[in-house]
C-alpha cells in the first residue's frame, strides 16, 4: 500500500495549469527528494498532499485518505502529514517548548504534562534541550528550523513534508537541520523533500523527482539520476544548483 | 472709536473699566465645583468603560466577520463600518437618542442612548483596527497551523488571535482615549458627564477660567493615567 498516491492529478491557478496529470506512488518508508527549476511545481505538489492546495481534477490520497474527502478527512491526513517550510513559520508569541507542545495539545487533544514530556523528548531530539524556553526570535534560523521539525513530529505524523527546509539559511546553519532530517529518514519516516541540496538527496534520498514546468520529468534513484542525467533538461538544471 | 462700532457694541463693552478689568481669579470656585464636577467623572467613566466593552466586541466580531465571513456577512460588515466612519459622532448620537425611538416606538434615556452611540461608534473603529491586525498576520503562521489538522476556529483562537492582538494594542489604545474623550459630546443630549456638569456650574458662577481648568485637568488626569496603564499592558505583552 502506498503512502501518498498521485492519480491523474492536476492542479489549475485559474487558467495556468501548474501540475500536468500526475501519476506517482509513493510508498512507506520512501525518501522522495524533488528536484526542479524555480516555479516548476514542487511547493505546489507538496501543499496538494496536506491540502493547503486543493486539486484540480483526478485523485489524490494520502494513507488511502482522499484528498478530496470531508473536512474531517482532510483534518485526518493534516494529522498524518507533517510540514516543514522554507520559512520555519514557528509561533512567536511561544516558546520553543511551547510551539513544540501546541500540536499535542491542540491537535491531539493530549494533557499538558503528556504534551510536555513529548515535545522536550523531541527538541533533546533535535540537540535543542538547552534551548526549550526561547523564543524564535532568539534562536539561529538553524534553530528556529529544527524546532520547526520537532513541532511537527509532536503530532506523531506518518509521513513528513519538508518544502526546501534549508533555503532560508546560511550555508553554514544548513548542516545541522539536514543532519536531523537524514535521522528521520533513517529511523524510517515516509518523507518527501523538496530541496536544491543534491549531496542530500545522494545520499538519504531512496528517490529522485525531476520536476518540470509542471511534468514530472525523472523519476528514478538519485545516485543513478546524479551520476548520468537522462537528459538536457535535467543536465541543465544540475549546472544551475551547483 | 468710530460711531459705527459703538453703535454695534453694548455701552457697557465700550466703558474702560470693563475694556481692563483685572484678572482676578477664584480657585475656590473650582474647589467647591469638584464633588459636582467627580460625579460627572463617574458618569463619563461609566459611559466610556461600557462604550469601550461593547465597542471591542462588537468590533472584534465585525472584523472576523469582514475577513472571514462570506459576503453575507461581509456585506452588511462594510456597510456598518462605512455609515459609521461616514457620519460625525454627534449626528449618530442625535440619530439615536431622537430618531430612533420614534422609528422603533421605544422610550430611551439620555445615558443609555449615550452607551449605545459609543458601543456603534467605538466597534466600528476597532473593526478596523482589529481588522489590520488579523491581515498581518503572517500566511505562514496560519497554514502552519492548518498544516497540523486544527480547524480554522482553533488556528483563529490560538494562533491568529494572539498575535494580533500584540499588533493591536498600540491602536488600541489611542481608540481607548479617543472613546473617553467622546463622551464629552454627550452635553448636547444632556448626559451629565463630566463636560456638561462643568458647563451646568459655569452658567451659575460664571467662573469660565476656574471651571473649565478644572474639568480639562480632571480629563488630562484621567486619560494620563489610562495611557500609563495601556504602556504597561503593552510592555507587559511585547515578545523578545
Ligand atoms: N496561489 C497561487 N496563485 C497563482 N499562482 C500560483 C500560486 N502559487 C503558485 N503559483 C504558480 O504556480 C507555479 C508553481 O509554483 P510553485 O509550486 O511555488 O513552484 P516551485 O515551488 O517549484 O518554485 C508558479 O508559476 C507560480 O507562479
Ligand atoms: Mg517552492
Amino acid at each position: 500500500m502506498s503512502m501518498i498516491e498521485f492519480k491523474q492529478t492536476t492542479k489549475r491557478f485559474g487558467s495556468h495549469l501548474v501540475l500536468h496529470p500526475l501519476e506517482l506512488a509513493i510508498g512507506s518508508g520512501e525518501v522522495a527528494v524533488v528536484v526542479g527549476p524555480s516555479g516548476s511545481g514542487k511547493s505546489t505538489m507538496l501543499r496538494c498532499i496536506n491540502v493547503l492546495e486543493t486539486i484540480s481534477d483526478g485523485d489524490l490520497r494520502v494513507d488511502n485518505i482522499s484528498v478530496r474527502g470531508s473536512s474531517r478527512d482532510i483534518r485526518r491526513i493534516r494529522l498524518e502529514a507533517g510540514m516543514v517550510f522554507q520559512q520555519f513559520n514557528l509561533f512567536p508569541h511561544l516558546t520553543a517548548l511551547e510551539n513544540v507542545m501546541f500540536g499535542p495539545i491542540r491537535a491531539r487533544g493530549r494533557s499538558r504534562a503528556e504534551a510536555c514530556e513529548i515535545a522536550a523528548a523531541l527538541l533533546e531530539k533535535v540537540g535543542l534541550a538547552e534551548r526549550m524556553s526561547h523564543y524564535p526570535s532568539q534562536l539561529s534560523g538553524g534553530q528556529q528550523q529544527r524546532v520547526a521539525i520537532a513541532r511537527a513530529l509532536a503530532v506523531e505524523p506518518k509521513l513528513m513534508l519538508f518544502d526546501e527546509p534549508t533555503s532560508a539559511l546560511d550555508p553554514e546553519l544548513r548542516q545541522e537541520v539536514l543532519k536531523v532530517m537524514q535521522t528521520l529518514a533513517v529511523e524510517g519516516m515516509t518523507m518527501v523533500v523538496v530541496t536544491h541540496e543534491m549531496s542530500f538527496a545522494r545520499r538519504v534520498g531512496s528517490r529522485l523527482l525531476f520536476l518540470d514546468k509542471g511534468h514530472l520529468v525523472h523519476d528514478g534513484n538519485p545516485v543513478e539520476l546524479l551520476s548520468a542525467p537522462p537528459s538536457d533538461r535535467f543536465r541543465d538544471f544540475l549546472q544551475h544548483v551547483h | 472709536m468710530s460711531a459705527v462700532c459703538s453703535a454695534l457694541l453694548p455701552a457697557s463693552a465700550t466703558s474702560p473699566s470693563n475694556l481692563i478689568r483685572p484678572m482676578n481669579f477664584d480657585w475656590t470656585a473650582a474647589t467647591a465645583a469638584l464633588p459636582d464636577l467627580l460625579q460627572g467623572l463617574e458618569l463619563t467613566i461609566f459611559i466610556a468603560v461600557a462604550g469601550l466593552i461593547g465597542g471591542t466586541v462588537l468590533g472584534v466580531l465585525t472584523a472576523v466577520a469582514l475577513n472571514y465571513g462570506g459576503w453575507l456577512l461581509q456585506a452588511p460588515a462594510q456597510a456598518y463600518v462605512a455609515l459609521i466612519r461616514g457620519t460625525p459622532i454627534v449626528v449618530q448620537v442625535m440619530f439615536i437618542y431622537f430618531a430612533l425611538p420614534i422609528m422603533l416606538g421605544i422610550r430611551l434615556s439620555a445615558t443609555s442612548a449615550a452607551i449605545i452611540t459609543l458601543i456603534v461608534n467605538s466597534g466600528a473603529y476597532t473593526a478596523e483596527i482589529v481588522r489590520g491586525a488579523l491581515d498581518s498576520v503572517p500566511a505562514g503562521l496560519r497554514e502552519a497551523g492548518l498544516a497540523m489538522g486544527l480547524g480554522f476556529r482553533k488556528v483563529l483562537t490560538y494562533v491568529i488571535a494572539p498575535i494580533a492582538f500584540r499588533r493591536a494594542l498600540p491602536a488600541m489604545g489611542n481608540q481607548v482615549v479617543a472613546v473617553v474623550k467622546d463622551t464629552s459630546i454627550f452635553l448636547v443630549i444632556g448626559v451629565g458627564e463630566l463636560t456638561r456638569r462643568g458647563q451646568e456650574i459655569m452658567s451659575q458662577n460664571f467662573r469660565a477660567v476656574e471651571i473649565w481648568t478644572a474639568v480639562a485637568l480632571i480629563y488630562l488626569i484621567l486619560i494620563s493615567m489610562l495611557t500609563i496603564s495601556l504602556r504597561f499592558v503593552e510592555r507587559k505583552s511585547r515578545l523578545p
